[in-house]
């Protein structure tokens, strides 16, 4: 198996899925000469008509993303999630709503990959992690990956999925090494990652963490720093926010007793929110202690990194929602 | 320009279609036949049956929230129109879209918009299709004035000019957004005027006369078709009725002339081209006034049916989300 950087993860993806399908194509700002690194080559390999560099105008080109995917195109808009909000009538009142609102007539297998730069001296208006304002609305498909390989997967089920989605990539994720498998060693030689899947991260029995994105390899370091203590963790990674596997997190709350919620966005209605008000409703009976959000603090981005690292999930504060769990 | 006959007189029968629907839907909207907001095309009839006159099945339309003009002067179908006003299962969009948000995607109509503006970038984003597939169609965004003051119109202009793609910028320029007039709110004298701004043509058009329109909205077709990009036209015209139905007992105060209604009323859009049909021989009177008094039937064989369409099922709330079905929340 390969080691494969989560910026190359991507950009494999959308180098198959244009291989694959004649009505993929991707736009956004600066994509030709791949200022982010995830579309570096596309311009060479598929010429100026499918790899398309825009203006800055987000709610022109969003929309015009939409509407060639109500006749037929595949298209995948490159953004970061900061940029969305002078978009955001196309995302709401056309992408989110045509379908239903037309009675089904219409399909919108539209993709957009919004970077999260966060952590990283970004600032307030260039740090945003803002996926839990879109499942509060219906209509949008919800993509969180924390590693290359279901970077990799996740994309290109997105780019085929008949429905409008964003892909929430993790800025603090993009220099991640992690395993890829070839093609050659998959069934049907690619690799692709369902929608509504959770995954089972680590193993453990004491209590369960439910991390989001750039918060699963944080979990992951508390599961394994805790075991040398002797407490037993379970770390689950949602993958998709909508749809929510919601089973494979009841099953493990059953197992543990316990869960704390890792999250980078605020923590107010957070996705962390609303996965604590599952299992409050239908998992109340298996749990042995309060439910734990680690979210982050409702400020804006301060630039200082001295202010900055105070802001998000880490290690210690999720070994210390853990620990309060146990405590009960 | 000559103009097959078969079109004039298609033109006046859609026309008269949507007068005579507007007319239907505002009886029995005051009866109380069914609740919402319902905007009337009556005395713009001319500009979208004009404009559509020119296209073909397999171009595309968006519109706006004044939507029942658009989808008839595409070639729409009145009874599944009007039962969608109703509610009913058998309206366009099974009751989910109402008077704002007629659809018929068999026949290129890619859907009303209830946010000004926001189907703009729809339309253009059909033409980037054609684009970058080599196709031949091309489509069309409805607007109004107000809408013409948003920011998705600039960009949508812009992006349009600078992959020259094949849309058709069409303004109905009725004058007013609900009560604030054009004078107040936009900085040009004509949104026609705007087209320099993105190097393509803007045409100026006399919104009440069908022909005008379809002769300039044909040019910008064959402009578009031939890939030298868009066009924006603008019909002036006028609302004769309300905003919206039953916006007259709400607003504080009058916002136009009784007069100046008047005078544009005495440029009724169906008077001009029966005029012109009759005056070249084209049409006898008795020809039109059978085709008015054809549409009245259809529009009143369309209540009909939408009255006996059923309402939706409770269930149905949770149909047509998605195309790849996920579970509930």
């Amino acid at each position: 198996m390969a080691q494969t950087v989560f910026l190359e993860a991507i950009n494999q993806a959308i180098q198959e899925e244009m291989r694959r399908d004649e009505s993929v194509y991707i736009l956004g700002e600066d994509i030709r000469r791949a200022i982010y690194g995830a579309t570096a080559d596309l311009l060479t390999e598929f010429g100026e008509k499918r790899v398309l560099d825009t203006p800055l105008s987000e709610e022109g080109f969003f929309g015009a993303a939409i509407g060639s995917s109500l006749v037929g195109m595949r298209p995948v808009v490159e953004t970061l999630t900061s940029f969305m909000w002078v978009a955001m009538d196309q995302l709401i009142s056309q992408a989110a709503k045509m379908r239903y609102m037309f009675g089904g007539q219409a399909t919108l297998p539209v993709v957009f990959r919004a970077s999260m730069f966060y952590g990283a001296g970004s600032a307030a208006h260039h740090s945003d992690r803002s996926y839990p304002m879109f499942m509060n609305m219906p209509g949008i498909k919800i993509v969180v990956p924390s590693n290359p390989a279901d970077m990799k997967g996740l994309l290109k089920t997105a780019i085929r999925d008949d429905d409008p989605t964003i892909v929430f990539e993790d800025g603090t994720l993009f220099g991640m090494r992690g395993e890829v498998p070839d093609n050659a060693d998959l069934p049907g030689e690619e690799l692709l990652v369902p929608f509504g899947e959770a995954k089972i991260v680590r193993e453990g029995t004491d209590c369960t963490i439910v991390a989001i994105g750039g918060a699963v390899n944080h979990a992951i370091a508390t599961s394994d720093q805790l075991a040398a203590e002797g407490i037993s963790v379970e770390v689950i990674d949602p993958r998709t926010l909508v749809p929510f596997d919601k089973k494979t997190v009841l099953d493990s709350v059953e197992k543990t007793g316990r869960l704390v919620i890792a999250d980078p966005a605020h923590k107010v209605c957070s996705a962390a929110s609303e996965i604590a008000s599952i299992v409050a409703e239908e998992g109340f009976w298996s749990l042995q202690a309060p439910i734990q959000k680690v979210a982050s603090e409702q400020v804006h981005i301060p630039y200082s990194p001295s202010l900055e690292k105070h802001v998000y999930p880490d290690v210690p504060k999720i070994t210390a929602a853990v620990k309060r769990t146990l405590e009960s | 320009m000559e103009i097959n006959r078969d079109i004039l007189l298609l033109m006046l029968r859609r026309m008269w279609m949507i007068r005579n629907f507007e007319l239907k839907v505002m009886e029995v909207h005051s009866a109380g036949e069914f609740a919402g907001a319902a905007h009337p095309y009556i005395g713009e009839e001319a500009v979208a049956v004009g404009a559509c006159a020119a296209l073909e099945d397999t171009d595309y339309i968006t519109g706006n929230h004044r939507s029942h003009g658009h989808p008839i002067a595409k070639g729409g179908r009145v009874d599944k129109a009007m039962a969608e006003l109703y509610g009913r299962v058998d309206g366009y969009c099974k009751g989910k879209g109402g008077s704002m948000h007629l659809a018929d995607y068999s026949i290129g109509i890619l859907g009303e918009s209830g946010i000004l503006g926001s189907s703009v970038p729809v339309a253009v984003g059909a033409a980037l299709a054609a684009h970058i597939r080599g196709d031949n169609f091309v489509s069309m965004a409805f607007f109004g004035d107000g809408a013409s003051n948003q920011g998705s119109l600039h960009e949508s202009m812009n992006l349009a000019s600078i992959w020259k793609l094949p849309v058709i910028f069409l303004c109905e320029n009725n004058q007013y957004a609900v009560t604030t007039s054009y004078a107040e709110t936009v900085a040009v004298d004509h949104v026609s005027d705007r087209a320099s701004a993105y190097n393509m043509p803007g045409m100026l058009v006399d919104g009440q006369d069908a022909i005008a329109m379809y002769e300039a909205t044909s040019a910008a077709v064959a402009r578009a078709r031939a890939g030298e990009g868009p066009t924006l036209i603008e019909g002036l015209t006028y609302r004769f009725e309300e905003h919206s139905l039953g916006l007259g007992r709400v607003a504080r105060g009058a916002y136009r002339d009784e007069a100046e209604i008047a005078e544009w009323r005495k440029r009724d859009p169906l008077d001009i081209l029966e005029k012109t049909l009759i005056s070249q021989g084209v049409a006898t009177r008795e020809e039109c006034d059978a085709i008015n008094a054809e549409t009245v039937d259809e529009v009143e064989k369309a209540t009909d049916f939408a009255r006996n369409s059923p309402f939706p099922e409770p269930e149905d709330l949770f149909e047509d989300m998605w195309a790849n079905p996920i579970p509930l929340p």
